[in-house]
C-alpha cells in the first residue's frame, strides 16, 4: 500500500464542476423568499468528474478489505462476499422502486421479504422475522423493545432487568440501557462458560431475560444451555439469542431449539453482505411462536390471494423502529446468498468455519497462550504470548504489537482486547470461505511474530514498518480534535 | 462433502486439518454440544441454484414489480446518482472492509469519512458530525436521547406535527422503551407554530424541540424566533434536514439549532424501497463529547505524516457499555461513501441546481395541476421547493389508480385527506404533461 496524502477539498478550483445535469427547459424558476434563503457560503469542493475518480481511487488503495486478504477479525465472520449479490442487488428494478409505493406494484420485493423470512425460520428454528433493523445493534434493541412489549402485554410490569454475561460485547448492555432496562452482570466460570448456580441467584420476578450468544464470545459453546433456558424461563423471563456467532450453528444446530425466543442475525456476518467499511449491514429479528404478536411493523404477510401484504397496524406490536423496511438492498444480497447456498451446502458453513478455527488454534497453542483447552466454535481467544520477551531494559510485546506486526505480512489483525475477561485477548475468526494454503501462511507469519518476540521485542514495538502511516497518535486526536477540513485549514 | 465456489477446502485439505486437531471427522467438532440440540431434520429451504439460475430468478421476480415514474417523496427522493458514484462505491477495497479498527491499513475509509464529516458541517454550518448512523428517523431518535443525556432533570421532548409521520413513529418508538415522555408542537396554517410551542416550554421540562426544516406538507419552514424561544427554555433545538435542499434553504446553524439530523438519502442514494440509507447527525462542539457513534479525527503518525484514526471512543458502547448514551457500533459507512462522492461531483453550483431544477418542476407541476380544476390550494403563498401538498376535489384512490395505471407514482395521502407530490431533476416537462393528462382524462 502506498501512502497518498490529499482530501477532496485540497483539489478545489473555482468553477471545476463534476456534475451533469438536464438544461432548464421550464419557463420559469421560482426562487425562495430570502426569510428561509440560504445565505451561508456553502464550502463544498469545486472539482471535475477525473479528480474524483483519481481520488477515490487512490484512497482505496489505502484500505484492506476481505477481496485483498485473510481478514481473521474475531466476532466479525469476515466471509467472502460474494459478486453475484452485488449484481442481483444492483438491479435497476430495484434500486428504482420508492418504499411507499402501493403493495401490488413491489409484489416482486415483498416476496424477497416473504420468502427470506421463511429461509431465516427454517435456519434458526423461530417463527417469523422483522428486517426492519438497520444492524445488529439495531436488532438487539429490537428484540428487547419486543420483550419489553410482550411481558407489558401480559401485564408484567415489575421486569426492569436483563441479565449478561461479563464475556458480553459491550453493545448487549447498552441496548438493554437505551430499552431502558437496568443491567444485571453475570460471572463466568474458569471454563468461560456462565456460571449456572450464579445464574440461579440472579433471576427473580424483577427478570425479564438474559441476553447470551452461543457459542460465547470465547468461542464456547455453552454446554448448560438446557438448564439456562429452563431456569430462565421458569422464572417467567425470555433468552435473548446475539446471533453475532451464527456461523458455526449454520447448518447443525438451530438457537430456537436450545430454548432461544428472540434472537437477531447479522446478514453482514453470517449471510455473506459486504461490511462496506462499517455499514450497511442489516439485523432481522425472529422469535418464537408467543411473540410473533410483538414484532415491529410494518411486515409482510401473504394473503388467502396469494398476494403479498404490508401490515401495517396491530395494536400489539413492539413499534416502528426505523424509517421504512430496513435495509433491503442488504437483504437482497443474504437472500441471493441463501440461494447459491441451498440446503445442501449449509452445514458445510457451520461445519468448515469450527474446522478453519479449531486448526489454527491447534496450530498456535504452543507459542500463544490458550487459556482454555477444549473444542472451540468458530472463534477462539488467545491471551497474549507465550514468551512475550520481556527483559530488564525492554518491555515485552503486547498484543497490540502482534496486531500491528500482522499487518506487514499482509494479514489484517484479530480482534484484539475483547473480550475482556483476558488482558491481552487476541480473538481469532477465520470463516469457512479460507483455504488450507491461507490458513497455513497465516499459522507460519504467527510463530514467526512469536519467534521475534522472543528474540527482540523490539521489531513487534516498531511494527507496523510497512504500511501507509504507522501508529497514528490517538491520544493527540483525542485531546485535539480536528473533525473536519475546516478545523485543518 | 459436495463442492461449492465459496468453500476452497478439498477433502484432503479436511482430513489434514482434522489429523492437526486430533478428531476424527467434521461431526466429532461439535462433540461440546448436546445430542438433542443437533439438528436432525431437513432444513426446509430451496435446492442450491446456479448463477445463470439464480440470475433468471430474479429477473422473473423483478418483473412481478411495476415499473412507476416517481412523483413522490415523504423521505425518499428519486434524485439522479451520477455513474461515478456507483462505480467508487462498487470498488472492493471500500466495500469489503470492516469498520476501521485497524488505522494504518483503513486510511482510505477513515479519510472519506473524515470528508463526509466536513460535507455535513459545510451543509449543516454545524461544528462536529459523526460517521453516520442508520437513517433519518433513528438520527432523530438518537437526537431526542442526546437532549435528555444534555439536560438536567427534564424528560420531555417535543416534535412538530410538521415532521413526516415515519420520523414521528421511530422517535416515539424509542422514547417509549427509552422512558421519554412526547410532547407535541403543532401546525397552524402549513407552519410549525411558535406561540404553541411557546406554550409547552413554558412548563419548564422540555429537553429538546425536534422541528422540520422543511415539513411534510413541502412547505420550507421559517424558524426565526425559535431558537430563542428554545433556548430561553434551556432546551435544544434540533432540525431534521433534507441535507440537498440545505444547498439553498436556510442551514440549521443559520435558524440557531444545537442539532442537525436527517436523512443522506436525497445526495446520491437510490431509492431502493427504503434502504440502505444513511442518516446524519450534526451538532454544535459543546455536545461533542456526548454525540452517539464513531467519530473520526486528524492526527499524525510516528513519523509525522497526517493521519485518520477513529477517535473520542470513550463515548462509545464498547466503552461505556450500560453508561454509553446510545448502543450504536458501527456507522453506515458505504453509504456515507455515496454522500461524499456525489456532493464532490455536485460542489456548491452542482447541489444549487438540482434544487432550481426541482423546484422549476415541482411549480410547474404544482399549476398545471391547480390548472385542471380538480385540485384546490391549501397553502398559498407558502414557500417550497421540490415536494406540495393540494386539495383534491376527485377521490385520492381513485387519482392514485389512475396515476399508477399509468405508470406514475405520486398523490400520497396526508392524514388530513391533502395529497403530495415531488419532483426531482430526473423528471422532464413532458412526463409532467403526460401526468396531467391522466389527471385531466
Amino acid at each position: 500500500m502506498k501512502y497518498y496524502d490529499k482530501l477532496i477539498f485540497e483539489f478545489s478550483k473555482e468553477g471545476n464542476i463534476g456534475y451533469s445535469l438536464p438544461r432548464n427547459r421550464y419557463s420559469e424558476t421560482p426562487l425562495l423568499p430570502s426569510s428561509v434563503a440560504r445565505e451561508a457560503p456553502l464550502p463544498l469542493p469545486e472539482v471535475s468528474e477525473v479528480d474524483v475518480v483519481r481520488h477515490y481511487t487512490n484512497l482505496s488503495q489505502m484500505n484492506f478489505g476481505v477481496d485483498t486478504g485473510f481478514y481473521p477479525l474475531g466476532s466479525c465472520t469476515m466471509k467472502y462476499n460474494p459478486k453475484i449479490n452485488e449484481e442481483i442487488a444492483a438491479m435497476p428494478a430495484w434500486n428504482s422502486i420508492h418504499p411507499l409505493q402501493d403493495e401490488d406494484t413491489v409484489q416482486g420485493v415483498l416476496e424477497v421479504y416473504y420468502n427470506m423470512e421463511k429461509s431465516l425460520a427454517a435456519i434458526t428454528g423461530l417463527s417469523k422475522f422483522t428486517f426492519n433493523p438497520c444492524a445488529g445493534a439495531h436488532g438487539e434493541l429490537t428484540g428487547l423493545m419486543i420483550m419489553k412489549r410482550y411481558h407489558e402485554l401480559r401485564g408484567d410490569s415489575a421486569r426492569k432487568k436483563i441479565i449478561v454475561p461479563d464475556s458480553a460485547h459491550g453493545t448487549n448492555p447498552a441496548s438493554a440501557a437505551v430499552c431502558g432496562f437496568e443491567v444485571v452482570e453475570v460471572k463466568s466460570l474458569e471454563n468461560g462458560r456462565i456460571d449456572v448456580a450464579a445464574l440461579e441467584t440472579l433471576l427473580d420476578e424483577t427478570v425479564a431475560g438474559i441476553m447470551m450468544t452461543n457459542p460465547n464470545t470465547l468461542g464456547l459453546f455453552e454446554t448448560e444451555i438446557k438448564e439456562i433456558a429452563a431456569l430462565v424461563h421458569k422464572a417467567g423471563g425470555l433468552l435473548y439469542y446475539d446471533g453475532a456467532n451464527m456461523n458455526p450453528l449454520m447448518g447443525v444446530v438451530r438457537p430456537g431449539d436450545m430454548g432461544f425466543d428472540i434472537m437477531h442475525l447479522n446478514l453482514h456476518k453470517t449471510f455473506s453482505t459486504p461490511h462496506g467499511g462499517g455499514g450497511p449491514g442489516s439485523g432481522p429479528v425472529g422469535v418464537a411462536k408467543h411473540l410473533e404478536a410483538c414484532l415491529p411493523l410494518p411486515h409482510v404477510v401473504k394473503g388467502e390471494d396469494g398476494k403479498f401484504h404490508i401490515e401495517k397496524d396491530n395494536g400489539t406490536s413492539a413499534g416502528k423502529v426505523s424509517g421504512f423496511m430496513g435495509n433491503f438492498g442488504v437483504i437482497l444480497r443474504a437472500y441471493t446468498y441463501i440461494l447459491m447456498l441451498g440446503k445442501q451446502h449449509l452445514r458445510s458453513v457451520g461445519q468448515l468455519s469450527v474446522l478453519g478455527a479449531n486448526y489454527i488454534k491447534e496450530s498456535l497453542k504452543d507459542v500463544y497462550k490458550l487459556p482454555i483447552e477444549g473444542v472451540c466454535k468458530h472463534e477462539f481467544v488467545f491471551d497474549g504470548l507465550v514468551n512475550d520477551g520481556a527483559r530488564e531494559d525492554v518491555p515485552g510485546a503486547t498484543t497490540l504489537d502482534v496486531a500491528k506486526r500482522l499487518l506487514d505480512f499482509g494479514f489484517h489483525a484479530p480482534t484484539i482486547y475483547f473480550p475482556l475477561l483476558f488482558h491481552q485477548a487476541i480473538m481469532i475468526e477465520p470463516t469457512e470461505t479460507e483455504s488450507k494454503e491461507t490458513l497455513d501462511s497465516f499459522i507460519e507469519v504467527m510463530r514467526k511474530i512469536a519467534k521475534e518476540a522472543a528474540e527482540d521485542p523490539n521489531i513487534l514495538h516498531e511494527a507496523p514498518h510497512n504500511t501507509p502511516v504507522r501508529r497514528p497518535d490517538e491520544t493527540a486526536a483525542a485531546r485535539n480534535p480536528i473533525l473536519k477540513y475546516q478545523d485543518a485549514i | 462433502m459436495d463442492h461449492f465456489a465459496y468453500f476452497p477446502q478439498t477433502e484432503g485439505d479436511i482430513k489434514a486439518m482434522l489429523e492437526r486437531i486430533g478428531v476424527n471427522s467434521l461431526d466429532d467438532l461439535y462433540s461440546d454440544v448436546p445430542g438433542e440440540f443437533m439438528f436432525k431434520g431437513e432444513y426446509d429451504l430451496p435446492d442450491a441454484l446456479s448463477e445463470t439460475e439464480v440470475r433468471s430468478f430474479f429477473e422473473d421476480l423483478a418483473e412481478k414489480n411495476v415499473p412507476l415514474k416517481i412523483f413522490a417523496g415523504a423521505g425518499a427522493y428519486d434524485h439522479y446518482s451520477p455513474s461515478v458514484v456507483q462505480n467508487i462505491i462498487s470498488r472492493s477495497e471500500f466495500l469489503t472492509a470492516y469498520t476501521p479498527y485497524q488505522c494504518e491499513i483503513s486510511q482510505g475509509t477513515l479519510r472519506y469519512i473524515f470528508e463526509y464529516q466536513s460535507i455535513i458541517c459545510a451543509l449543516t454550518g454545524m461544528d462536529v458530525s459523526n460517521a453516520s448512523m442508520y437513517d433519518g428517523p433513528t438520527a432523530a431518535a438518537e437526537a431526542m436521547m442526546l437532549c435528555i443525556a444534555s439536560t438536567k432533570k427534564k424528560t420531555r421532548v417535543l416534535l412538530s406535527d410538521g415532521l413526516l409521520p415515519h420520523v414521528v413513529k421511530t422517535v416515539e418508538t424509542y422514547a417509549k422503551y427509552h422512558g421519554i415522555e412526547i410532547g407535541h408542537a403543532p401546525v397552524m396554517n402549513g407552519q410549525t407554530c411558535i406561540n404553541c410551542l411557546k406554550a409547552e416550554l413554558s412548563k419548564g421540562d422540555v429537553a429538546g424541540v425536534i422541528l422540520p426544516s422543511i415539513n411534510r406538507f413541502g412547505i420550507v419552514e421559517d424558524h426565526s424566533g425559535f431558537g430563542e424561544a428554545i433556548h430561553g427554555a434551556k432546551a435544544l433545538m434540533v432540525e431534521y434536514c433534507d441535507p440537498s435542499a440545505l444547498a439553498v434553504v436556510k442551514s440549521p446553524a443559520e435558524w440557531g439549532a444545537d442539532i442537525a439530523v436527517g436523512d443522506g438519502q436525497p445526495l446520491g442514494i437510490p431509492v431502493c424501497f427504503g434502504g440502505p440509507y444513511v442518516g446524519f447527525m450534526a451538532a454544535k462542539k459543546d455536545y461533542l463529547r456526548k454525540l452517539p457513534g464513531r467519530i473520526v479525527g486528524q492526527t499524525v503518525d510516528r513519523e509525522g505524516k497526517r493521519s485518520y484514526v477513529l477517535t473520542l471512543q470513550a463515548r462509545e458502547q464498547h466503552i461505556r457499555r450500560e453508561k454509553a448514551t446510545s448502543n450504536i457500533c458501527s456507522n453506515q459507512s458505504l453509504m456515507a461513501l455515496y454522500v461524499t462522492v456525489y456532493a464532490s461531483l455536485m460542489g456548491p453550483e452542482g447541489l444549487r441546481k438540482v434544487n432550481e431544477l426541482s423546484s422549476a418542476g415541482a411549480h410547474y407541476l404544482y399549476n398545471r395541476l391547480l390548472s385542471t380544476g380538480k385540485f384546490e390550494e391549501v397553502f398559498p403563498n407558502k414557500p417550497f421547493l421540490k415536494e406540495f401538498v393540494l386539495k383534491p376535489l376527485i377521490p385520492i384512490a381513485d387519482l392514485q389508480k389512475k396515476l399508477k395505471d399509468n405508470g406514475f407514482f405520486g398523490a400520497l395521502a396526508t392524514e388530513e385527506g391533502f395529497v403530495s407530490f415531488a419532483v426531482t431533476e430526473k423528471r422532464t416537462p413532458e412526463e409532467i404533461d403526460a401526468l396531467v393528462k391522466v389527471v385531466e382524462e
